[in-house]
């Protein structure tokens, strides 16, 4: 569609605003993998509940604006072996990496913070090479 | 109070996610894959997001502490090291291989079906399985 960019746009500015009151209200840098992986290795403590409510946001906000889509096709794959490799990848290598889209990406390069160009141009070459080597070379996805 | 905060955070997050089409699998490999059908969407979504986050740093700046007190994350470290970027290789052939990071793996867990629940559960077993192999690797390290 021609207007998915003014869409990207205005989600990608409502992601932002996020990350803005997560950082300024609870002075916590919003990185999902980071939320997530802290409750699941036990490092998150005293934090816990603050990550639970924070994810409990991304779960619930698109039920409730879900219906205002009608048909609504998130277009992933049935295969069970990809989605669980992908699983394990995106896993290990975001807690390895120590953050992932939304915490290299959108917090790291905004505050012009190194890592989180490196890391970002790592995973956005990583992914492409294998987009390419996966759907063109191999067609498996 | 925090709660509360990070509560609505994580909705805007969520909200911003779904909106952008970024639960969209497809828009997201669409991206990446420079050879085949070009979608741009997700750059609209990164610029988007670093625009009120950018604000936010220079906001951060001009507070001593965070508007609900205690203190604001540390200057991150800016030593690039081997674990930033084959971490960051791995995600990223994950997430070229499925078309989900962790932020859109959870915003599309409501209305996604069961993929995306198989590979919630995979990524959540690689974060568990994080810390052993971390140990393991020091392990061969100290005795190499």
């Amino acid at each position: 569609m021609e207007q998915d960019w003014i869409w990207g746009l205005i989600g990608g500015l409502l992601i932002g605003t996020g990350g803005a009151v997560y950082l300024l209200a609870n002075g916590r840098i919003m990185g999902a993998s980071g939320i997530i992986g802290g409750l699941v290795d036990g490092t998150a403590r005293d934090t816990k509940w603050e990550k639970l409510a924070f994810l409990a946001g991304v779960f619930l906000l698109p039920i409730i604006i879900f219906p205002v889509y009608s048909d609504i096709d998130t277009h992933v794959t049935d295969n069970w072996a990809v989605l669980i490799a992908g699983g394990l990848l995106v896993g290990i290598g975001t807690r390895f990496a120590n953050g992932c889209t939304s915490g290299h990406g959108v917090c790291g390069m905004s505050r012009l913070s190194l890592r989180g160009f490196v890391a970002t141009v790592a995973y956005i070459m990583a992914g492409g090479i294998g987009v390419i080597l996966f759907r063109h070379l191999l067609g498996v996805i | 109070m925090r709660n509360i905060f990070a509560f609505l955070a994580g909705g805007l997050f969520g909200a911003g996610l779904f909106i952008s089409g970024m639960t969209d699998t497809a828009k997201v490999q669409g991206w990446l894959d420079i050879f085949g059908d070009w979608d741009p969407t997700l750059a609209f979504v990164m610029g988007g997001a670093m625009i009120p986050m950018a604000i936010a740093w220079v906001l951060r700046n001009r507070r001593s502490s965070p508007v609900l007190g205690g203190s604001f994350p540390p200057a991150p470290p800016q030593r690039i090291d081997r674990t930033l970027v084959t971490g960051s290789v791995m995600f990223g052939f994950g997430w070229g291989l499925v078309g989900l990071c962790p932020g859109p793996s959870v915003a599309s867990l409501s209305y996604g079906g069961v993929s995306h629940w198989v590979f919630f559960a995979a990524m959540v077993a690689g974060m568990a399985l994080t810390p052993v192999l971390r140990r393991a690797l020091d392990r061969q390290a100290a005795t190499a």
